[in-house]
């Protein structure tokens, strides 16, 4: 070996090891990848806004004194019977088939506790989670697996979903180890062979045949029902605009880092935007309409903490959904199980093969053997202390706001960090009354 | 007979009506519809066993996930007729629309006319009898139940099927992926037979006219040397 200075070995930015590793599996398997969860890139986020505080110009409210409300209402537009949640953190549509039923069960444990709902997912209701759901809103799917009138009556709501954010534009799949008799039962479907949900509806195409499909849901259900619908966040703006003219009571709005039980690893990855991208124009589609706070907002896709929760209240929404992290707070990649998950060949944290069914934590599976590891009790508990934990963050950054209720909060009330979250958010970038976009800059 | 005019008296009340007579043990069995005026959503959610007649066209999603009841459109209906049935039994004495007895999961949708496109889509347990034509894309991804055609079908019939029994008396312009013909045994016979006499058309066709259709379940697992078929 000379002692003459040589070029240290160089990666490739663009041929990392990463990228090189998944050509390499597909020469090997010739079939993309697959995966559960949303968006595992670095995406603009809510870490990227701050909030101001109160100061000279706003007096914050005393943080163990005085009142800072967390309810909500939703399907207050032409429901007879809207939905009253104690706070504003629901929990987002997963299916019966790609949870077990205890965790489905654990899901209405938690929520119930915590005055807040649960929501079915593709596969039908299950009577876990009906009997332990205060509120259960019933998902409308294109599959309509396991869709009749007696359910659509025992839910307190109706989602129609027209997308969702891990694949705006995309079915689904269930792969066949997850099809156990009850689940194929439930959709009617054989045993043990992969089931594709449809992108599309099969019975409506467009906003005009949506506003009578919505008709008809309301006339099956005397009105009684707040109508939902979900959408991707794809084209925020004109989505809430047409839901809202379809006759919605609610919006859904899912960003790129909402989870799905499977999709492919490319769709998830590169496919749609990240939920700070989409409040903003979703509140200015309902503004525009005159239909804010009359329609409701609920935004997912990433929100993690009460400061999550309270940015996205603050850019607009009413309310938001959480469903990977309540699944982590169920136990889901827990560190506990590491060397089950080596044996899978991951490591706690990075285990998203959900649609394989063999999951650890006996949550994402149709394995007996699996799913009776998981306590639905303990699990329920665990769920109803994040929700009450990021109930208190969110009212803690509200009453430092001078808010005494939530959906008190506002733009004003945040700055960001990057010129990205700024301009993305339509709040100033920290410092700077610069706000990326605005007058022509 | 109870009359009820949709025009005068409204949507609403129609099947707020139909609706109260759930579990209610009521003699009011006989309803008749008048002034239907192709209105969307005429007697959905229905779950009584009665007789309802309407008496004109209908718009969409007639009849929707019917449970028990008898529904007679004298006239043709729009899109999604029956959608979602349960049970009971829908009959259109002229044309259907786009999706008719789509998902529907049981009881028996008769058109006596033609039926459109994405006829039987991803129907779920339903029997469909279809005097007349059905249009492209019909049956797909039909999971279960029969569907029985006494025309000719059109292109992409059973796309993507699974375990829907599919017997077509006329022509089929095209197979969609993973629909075969199949062998005719004897109980696709008596199934045929069965939906020829309910669906009033025995006078018309006789078991051995038809021709079966059905799943090759070549796409049942996910399989790279199927790509070209998606």
């Amino acid at each position: 070996m000379s002692d003459f200075p040589h070029t240290p070995p160089k990666q490739s930015w663009t041929y990392s090891n990463d990228v090189n590793a998944e050509i390499r599996r597909a020469a090997a398997t010739g079939i993309y990848d697959i995966r559960g969860g949303g968006s595992k890139r670095k995406l603009p986020h809510f870490d990227d806004l701050l909030f101001l505080g109160a100061s000279i110009s706003r007096y914050p409210l005393e943080g163990y004194r005085e009142k800072c409300a967390t309810d909500v209402w939703l399907g207050t537009r032409y429901a007879k019977k809207p939905i009253h949640l104690d706070i504003p953190v629901t929990i987002a549509g997963m299916s019966f088939g790609a949870l077990s039923g205890p965790a489905k069960e654990a899901l209405g444990r938690g929520a119930s506790a915590a005055g807040t709902s649960t929501t079915t997912g593709d596969g039908g209701m299950t009577e876990e989670e009906r009997g332990h759901s205060k509120s259960l809103v019933y998902q409308y799917l294109p599959s309509r697996y396991g869709m009749n009138p007696d359910d659509l009556r025992r839910a307190d709501a109706i989602e129609v979903v027209v997308g969702q954010g891990a694949k705006p534009g995309g079915g689904g799949m269930l792969l066949g180890q997850k099809i156990s008799d009850r689940v194929a039962k439930m959709r009617n479907l054989p045993k043990g062979i992969d089931q594709r949900s449809a992108c599309r509806h099969p019975d409506w195409t467009g906003p005009d045949d949506l506003e009578i499909k919505i008709m008809e849901i309301r006339e099956i259900t005397d009105w009684e029902k707040p109508i939902y619908v979900k959408i991707g966040g794809a084209r925020p703006y004109y989505d809430t605009a047409l839901a809202v003219k379809a006759g919605a009571d609610v919006v859904v709005l899912d960003g790129m880092q909402g989870g799905t039980a499977a999709t492919q690893d490319v769709f998830i990855e590169n496919v749609g935007m990240p939920i700070l991208a989409c409040i903003p124009l979703a509140v200015k589609a309902l503004q525009d309409l005159g239909m804010h706070r009359k329609v409701q907002l609920i935004v997912s896709g990433g929100i993690r903490t009460g400061a999550d929760v309270a940015k996205a209240m603050a850019l607009g929404a009413d309310a938001v959904a959480i469903g990977t992290a309540a699944l982590i707070a169920l136990g889901d990649n827990d560190p506990k199980w590491e060397s089950e998950y080596n044996k899978l060949g991951t490591t706690a944290g990075a285990y998203d093969d959900w649609h394989e069914g063999k999951d650890p934590a006996g949550i994402t599976t149709q394995d007996p053997e699996l799913f009776n590891r998981f306590d639905p009790i303990l699990g329920g508990r665990r769920l109803k202390n994040y929700l009450k934990v990021m109930t208190l963050e969110a009212q803690t950054i509200a009453r430092a706001c001078g808010k005494n209720h939530l959906h008190n909060l506002e733009p004003e009330d945040l700055c960001a960090l990057t010129i990205e979250g700024a301009a993305m958010a339509g709040v100033p970038l920290a410092g700077t009354n610069w706000i990326p976009g605005r007058n022509g800059f | 007979m109870q009359t009820f005019d949709l025009e005068a008296q409204g949507l609403r009340a129609l099947n707020q009506a139909l609706h109260n007579l759930k579990d209610a043990n009521t003699n009011e069995t006989a309803w008749e519809v008048v002034n239907p005026k192709g209105s969307h959503a005429i007697a959905v959610g229905v779950d009584a066993p009665i007789d309802i007649t309407v008496r004109g066209s209908t718009g969409y999603y007639c009849a929707g996930m019917n449970k028990q009841a008898t529904i007679r459109v004298k006239g043709s209906a729009g899109p999604g007729v029956a959608e979602n049935m349960m049970s009971g039994t829908v009959i259109i004495d002229g044309d259907a629309s786009q999706y008719a007895g789509a998902t529907g999961r049981g009881g028996l949708l008769v058109i006596k006319g033609n039926a459109s496109s994405r006829c039987g889509i991803s129907m779920k347990g339903i029997d469909i009898v279809v005097h007349g034509n059905i249009g492209h894309m019909s049956c797909f991804m039909a999971q279960s139940g029969n569907i029985l055609v006494l025309g000719d079908a059109g292109d992409a019939l059973g796309d993507s099927l699974y375990e829907a029994h599919l017997f077509v008396r006329g022509t089929v312009k095209s197979l969609g992926t993973d629909c075969i013909e199949k062998e005719m045994r004897p109980e696709h016979l008596a199934i045929i037979a069965d939906l020829l006499k309910r669906g009033e058309a025995e006078h018309l066709a006789k078991p051995s006219d038809f021709k079966r259709y059905g799943s090759a379940r070549k796409l049942y697992t996910f399989n790279i040397d199927n790509a070209s078929s998606y």
